[in-house]
C-alpha cells in the first residue's frame, strides 16, 4: 500500500497525550460517517480511544434546524483511555445550528473549525442567531478557524459529473480530510474504505475522494493552522484488534453463547431505539442457524421467546425501557415456569417515551422489581462496549444453569459507544452447560424436581417421550407440578424462586477493587459509568487521596464479597444516571450509608463531575451542584 | 379419516405408530368446568380426534391463554402450556418457528383471543404458521363471572352492562378471513360429530387453521346458540357447508341458498340445484367466504363447516429455508465474523 500522506517536517507539531474532537452538523451532513472514519484511522494508528455518537430522535428533522443536529465525539490518547472525554478540544461545526448546539461544550481556548459558507442569513435564522457569531465577537474565547468548506468542496468537485446537490454531500469528506491532516493521520484507511463502499458508484467515489484530498491539502498548504498535533500510539496489549460498538458486541456475544452451548439462537424483538441494532445484526446471521422474529409488539416478542425457551432453544428478546414495562407480565410467566430466557434492555432516558436517543441507567429497579408478586430474576450489566460480549455469554450461562430469566441491562451509552476490541480467542471461552431431561427419566419425572445444588428444575422439552406435562402461570405443587393453592406449598415455592437466584452468587466472580484495599472512600458504580468513575478515582489517587473504585457487573444477585468490600471503607459514593437506584439497593441490603450522586440529563457523567463530588464527600470542598449547558448535545464523560 | 399417516416427527422413527385411544390423551387431572359446560364436549371431541392424527403424544403441544377455555391443556395427556391472558399465539409462534416438527394447538376464547389478545391472533393468522387455533366463543366472560365479551350482542345486559351494552360485536370468522387465515371453520359444541370432523380437518390443514366453536356457557349465558344449534332445530337453522356441493339445508335438504345481486337469498323447497350457490372453500377470492360469515340466524341458516381453505407458504418453513439457504451460500465462520470488516495488529513491544 503506497502512502498518500506527504510528510512536511517543517510544520510545527505539538505533542499531546490526549485529544477530544467533536464533529457536528446537520443530520444529513454525514457526521456519523466522518466520526467513524476518523475513529478507524485513529485505531489503526494505535491510539487508545473511546467514542460517543449522538444523533437526533427525528429521522429527518428540518435541515439546518437545532433538533436536526447530529454529533460524534472521539477521544484518543497515547495512554489508557476510558471515556469519550468531558470537553472537546476541537469542534467541527458544519452549520450555525451545529455551532449553537455544541459551542457550550468546547473547552475555553479550544479549536473551532466552522464551515463559514453555511453561515448565511437563512441558516443563521434557523439556528436562532440574531447576528453572525463569526462576526460579532462572541467566539473570542476560542481559536476560530473559518473555512468555506462548501465553496472549497464545490471547486474541488468542479470536474465531477454529479448534480450540485449531491456534490454538497461530499462536504463531510472535505472536513474529514482537514481533520486527518490536523492530527497527522493517513488518508489510506479512508481511501481504502471508500473504494469498497462506493465501488458501484464511481462518480460518488470520485467526488468523495477529491473532497477528502482537497480538505487534507487545504490544511497542508494554507497557514490558517498554527500547529498540527501529534498524539503518539498508546501502550496497548498486543493482539488482533477491531473496532466494536456495544450493540454489535452484544449481538456477537449472544451468537457466541449459541456456539458455546450448541443450542440454536432465537431472537424475537420489536423495533425500539436504542436496541434495534441488535435485531439488525442478529437478523443477518441465518447461516449460524439464528432465527429472528420481528414480532407484532413487545409482548409478542417475549411471548415467542418463552415459547422458544420451552421448546429448547437459546431464547432471547430485546428492548428498551418502555418495552421492558410491556414485557413485565410475560417475564413473570418465565419466572413462574422457570424457563431459561434472556431479556436485553438497552436503557434510555425515561420515564414514558422520555428521550429515546439519550442514555440513562434508570431501569435497574424496574428490572429488579417491576413485576407482580415476589418475582426475582437475575440481572447482569455490561460496563463497556467490549464487555457486552462477555456479559452476553454470562447471561445465558446463568439462565441455562439455573433455569431462570436473566435481564441484560445495557444502555444507550454502552450500546452506541464503541472502542477498540482485542478479538477474543473462542477456544479460551468455556462451553455453556445445559441438560435436557431425557425419556429414560419418565418413571420418576416431575416438572419441579429441583437440582439440590442450583435448585433448577429440569428442562423437559416437547418431543421427549414419557415426559408430557403441563406448566403455566398458576402456582404449582413442588412435588407433582399440578396446580396447587396449598398455603405451605406457595410459601415454599416462593422461597425456592428466591433462593435459586440467590445461589447464583456462588457462581459469579467477586467484585474487584481498583486502588487501596481499604480507606476513606469507595466509589461504586455499575453499567456505562465505568470509565468516568475509574478515571475520576484514579485522578483522586494521583492527588494523594484515599479513594478506591469498584464496578458491579452482576446486579442480582450481587457478588458474594460485596458486603465485605463495602465495609472496608469509611464512605461509599454511588454515582448513577438515575435517582439513586443502586444506592437504594446497597443501603437496603448492606445497611451502608451510601451517598448517592445522581445525574439524570440524558448524558453520561463527566469525569470532572465525579472528581468534584469525591472532593465534597471527602470534605475537601463545599456542596457540589451539577451544571448543565443550555443546549449541549453530547457532553462527554 | 383414519388413514394411517407416517410419523414425520422426532418420535420413534419410521413406521406406523401404535394405535392410541381417547384414554391415552386423557390426563389424570380432575376436570373443573361447571357441570353442563360446553367445554366438556369440546374436550371429549378433541380427545377422540387426537388419536386419529397418529402423531406421538410427545409431539403434541397445547398452548392456551387465560379464561375457562384456557384450562383445556391440563386435561390432555400431551405437552401443555397454560400461559397468560391473550398471549398464547405468541408462545405458539416462538415454539413452532424453533420446533417446526411439533404439532401445536392454541386454545383460546372470545375474550382471550379477540379482546386482550386480538393483536396476536391477527398476526399469527397472517403469518400462516402451521398451527391450529380453536376459539371457544360463548359470547360472555365466564371466569370473571359474567361480564360482556367482544362477541356479546349489542344491548346485552350483563353485570358490567346493567343498561345493556352499547357496542357492536366482533365476528371471529370475519376477523380470521380479514387477517388472511388459510383455514377458517366454524362448529358447535352440541354437534359432536361435526365438531370432531372439523377439528380433524383443521389439524390436518398445512397452515394456520382457525376454528370458531359456538360454546354454551350454561351459567352466565345459557342458550346463547340454542335458537339454531339445538338438536331438533339444527337441520333447518344451520347450513352445513361442504366444498364443491350446492348449499342446501333442512331436514330433507329441501331448502337452498342462491345469490340475488350481491345478496344471498334463501330458496324454500328448491326442487333442484339449478341456481343454488356451490360452496367453493378454496377460492382465492374471499367474497364468498365473507358473504357466508355475514349470514346469521334468523335471516339465514348459520353456516358451519369449513368456510375457507387455501394453500399458502408456512412462516416456519420459510424461515427454515432461509437458514438452509444461508448455510449453503456461506459457511458459518465465527472467527471471521468476530474479526469484522477491519482489523489491525498491535505487535508485542
Amino acid at each position: 500500500m503506497t502512502s498518500e500522506t506527504p510528510v512536511r517536517p517543517q510544520q510545527q507539531v505539538e505533542r499531546l497525550e490526549r485529544v477530544t474532537v467533536r464533529f457536528a452538523g446537520d443530520s444529513g451532513d454525514g457526521m456519523q460517517l466522518t466520526g467513524t472514519q476518523f475513529t478507524k484511522t485513529t485505531a489503526i494508528f494505535g491510539n487508545d480511544l473511546a467514542t460517543l455518537p449522538d444523533f437526533p430522535a427525528e429521522i429527518r428533522a428540518p435541515t439546518g434546524s437545532l433538533p436536526g443536529v447530529s454529533g460524534f465525539q472521539i477521544s484518543f490518547a497515547s495512554s489508557d483511555i476510558r471515556t469519550p472525554g468531558d470537553q472537546p478540544d476541537a469542534l467541527v461545526a458544519m452549520n450555525p445550528a451545529a455551532l449553537k448546539v455544541n459551542i457550550g461544550d468546547l473547552r475555553p481556548g479550544g479549536l473551532l473549525i466552522v464551515d463559514e459558507g453555511e453561515f448565511t442569513g437563512p441558516n443563521l435564522k434557523k439556528a436562532g442567531y440574531q447576528s453572525n457569531p463569526l462576526e460579532n465577537g462572541s467566539l473570542a474565547g476560542f481559536e476560530v478557524v473559518p473555512v468555506n468548506i462548501t465553496r472549497q468542496n464545490e471547486l474541488a468537485l468542479e470536474e465531477v459529473d454529479l448534480p450540485s446537490k449531491q456534490k454538497f454531500q461530499s462536504r463531510n469528506f472535505y472536513a474529514l480530510g482537514l481533520v486527518l491532516w490536523l492530527y497527522g493521520r493517513s488518508l489510506d484507511p479512508t481511501v481504502k474504505w471508500a473504494q469498497q463502499r462506493f465501488s458501484r458508484n464511481p462518480a460518488v467515489l470520485d467526488a468523495n475522494l477529491r473532497a477528502l484530498r482537497a480538505g487534507y491539502n487545504f490544511g497542508d498548504t494554507t497557514e490558517l493552522f498554527q500547529v498540527r498535533y501529534d498524539v503518539p500510539p498508546a501502550p496497548v496489549e498486543p493482539g488482533l484488534y477491531r473496532h466494536i460498538s456495544g450493540n454489535e458486541a452484544t449481538a456477537l456475544g449472544f451468537l457466541a453463547a449459541s456456539l458455546k452451548s450448541g443450542l440454536s439462537l432465537f431472537y424475537a424483538s420489536y423495533p425500539i431505539t436504542p436496541a434495534s441494532d441488535v435485531l439488525h445484526e442478529l437478523s443477518k446471521h441465518r447461516n449460524f442457524g439464528v432465527k429472528t422474529l420481528q414480532a407484532e409488539d413487545e409482548i409478542a416478542a417475549i411471548g415467542a421467546a418463552i415459547g422458544a425457551a420451552y421448546g429448547g432453544s437459546l431464547a432471547l428478546t430485546g428492548t428498551s425501557g418502555p418495552g421492558l414495562a410491556l414485557k413485565s407480565e410475560a417475564l413473570n410467566l418465565a419466572v413462574m415456569t422457570e424457563l431459561p430466557l434472556v431479556v436485553i434492555d438497552v436503557q434510555r432516558a425515561g420515564p414514558s417515551t422520555g428521550m429515546p436517543t439519550k442514555t440513562e441507567q434508570s431501569d435497574l429497579l424496574q428490572a429488579m422489581f417491576g413485576r407482580n408478586g415476589d418475582s426475582p430474576v437475575a440481572i447482569v450489566a455490561p460496563s463497556t462496549p467490549s464487555d457486552c460480549f462477555i456479559m452476553a455469554i454470562e447471561a445465558f450461562r446463568i439462565a441455562l444453569k439455573y433455569m431462570v430469566p436473566v435481564i441484560y441491562l445495557s444502555d444507550g451509552y454502552v450500546g452506541n459507544g464503541s472502542e477498540p476490541w482485542r478479538i477474543p480467542d473462542m477456544d479460551e471461552i468455556p462451553a455453556i452447560e445445559y441438560q435436557f431431561a431425557s425419556a429414560s427419566e419418565a418413571d420418576s419425572f416431575s416438572p419441579y424436581n429441583r437440582d439440590p445444588q442450583t435448585l433448577a428444575r429440569p428442562w423437559a422439552i416437547p418431543g421427549t417421550k414419557g415426559l408430557e406435562h403441563r406448566i403455566g402461570g398458576l402456582e404449582k405443587s413442588s412435588a407433582t407440578g399440578d396446580i396447587s393453592y396449598d398455603p405451605g406449598n406457595h410459601h415454599q415455592m416462593t422461597l425456592y424462586r428466591n433462593q435459586r437466584v440467590a445461589r447464583i452468587a456462588q457462581d459469579i466472580p467477586p467484585v474487584e477493587v481498583s486502588g487501596p484495599e481499604d480507606g476513606e472512600l469507595l466509589v461504586l458504580g455499575w453499567g456505562g459509568t465505568a470509565g468516568a468513575i475509574a478515571t475520576a478515582a484514579e485522578r483522586a489517587r494521583q492527588q494523594g487521596k484515599s479513594v478506591a473504585s469498584a464496578h458491579i457487573r452482576y446486579l442480582n444477585p450481587f457478588p458474594a464479597n460485596l458486603g465485605e468490600v463495602l465495609s472496608r471503607y469509611d464512605k461509599v459514593l454511588v454515582p448513577e444516571l438515575n435517582m439513586g437506584q443502586l444506592a437504594l439497593l446497597i443501603r437496603a441490603k448492606y445497611l451502608v450509608d451510601a451517598v448517592p450522586f445522581n445525574k439524570v440529563a440524558g448524558q453520561p457523567f463527566k469525569i470532572t463531575e465525579i472528581e468534584a463530588k469525591i472532593d465534597e464527600v471527602l470534605g475537601l470542598r463545599g456542596p457540589y451542584e451539577l451544571e448543565f449547558g443550555p443546549a449541549s448535545v453530547l457532553g462527554g464523560g | 379419516m383414519t388413514a394411517p399417516v407416517k410419523n414425520g416427527s422426532t418420535g420413534d422413527g419410521e413406521g406406523e405408530l401404535p394405535v392410541l385411544t381417547k384414554k391415552d390423551f386423557t390426563s389424570d387431572q380432575e376436570v373443573r368446568w361447571c357441570p353442563g359446560c360446553g367445554d366438556y364436549a369440546i374436550l371429549a371431541q378433541m380427545q377422540k380426534m387426537l388419536p386419529e392424527l397418529r402423531i406421538p403424544r410427545e409431539n403434541i403441544v397445547f398452548v392456551s391463554g387465560i379464561g375457562c377455555s384456557s384450562r383445556f391443556p391440563y386435561y390432555l395427556e400431551t405437552y401443555g402450556f397454560h400461559s397468560i391472558h391473550g398471549r398464547a399465539p405468541t408462545l405458539a409462534t416462538g415454539l413452532k418457528i424453533t420446533r417446526p416438527e411439533l404439532s401445536v394447538f392454541v386454545i383460546t376464547g372470545d375474550g382471550d383471543g379477540l379482546s386482550i389478545g386480538g393483536n396476536h391472533l391477527l398476526h399469527a393468522m397472517r403469518r400462516n404458521l402451521d398451527i391450529t387455533i380453536v376459539l371457544f366463543n360463548n359470547r360472555i366472560y365466564g371466569l370473571t363471572k359474567g361480564q360482556f365479551s367482544p362477541t356479546s350482542e349489542m344491548g346485552k345486559v350483563t353485570k358490567s352492562s346493567p343498561y345493556g351494552t352499547t357496542e357492536a360485536p366482533l365476528n371471529p370468522a370475519r376477523i380470521a378471513i380479514a387477517a388472511g387465515a388459510t383455514f377458517v371453520a366454524r362448529s358447535v359444541d352440541r354437534d359432536t360429530k361435526h365438531l370432531e370432523e372439523t377439528l380433524y380437518r383443521a389439524a390436518k390443514h398445512k397452515g394456520t387453521s382457525f376454528v370458531e366453536v359456538y360454546q354454551n356457557c350454561n351459567i352466565f349465558n345459557d342458550g346463547a346458540f340454542a335458537a339454531f344449534a339445538e338438536k331438533d332445530v339444527r337441520a333447518d337453522r344451520m347450513l352445513y357447508l361442504e366444498d364443491g356441493k350446492p348449499m342446501r339445508f333442512g331436514k330433507h335438504q329441501e331448502h337452498g341458498i342462491r345469490l340475488e345481486g350481491f345478496t344471498p337469498e334463501v330458496v324454500h323447497n328448491a326442487p333442484d340445484d339449478e341456481g343454488l350457490l356451490i360452496h367453493d372453500a378454496g377460492n382465492p377470492n374471499t367474497a364468498l367466504a365473507n358473504m357466508l360469515i355475514h349470514m346469521d340466524y334468523p335471516d339465514y341458516p348459520v353456516p358451519v363447516g369449513i368456510i375457507r381453505q387455501v394453500e399458502s407458504p408456512r412462516f416456519e418453513e420459510l424461515v427454515q429455508h432461509q437458514v438452509e439457504d444461508a448455510k449453503a451460500r456461506s459457511e458459518p465462520d465465527f472467527e471471521s465474523l468476530l474479526r469484522g470488516p477491519e482489523t489491525w495488529e498491535v505487535p508485542a513491544r
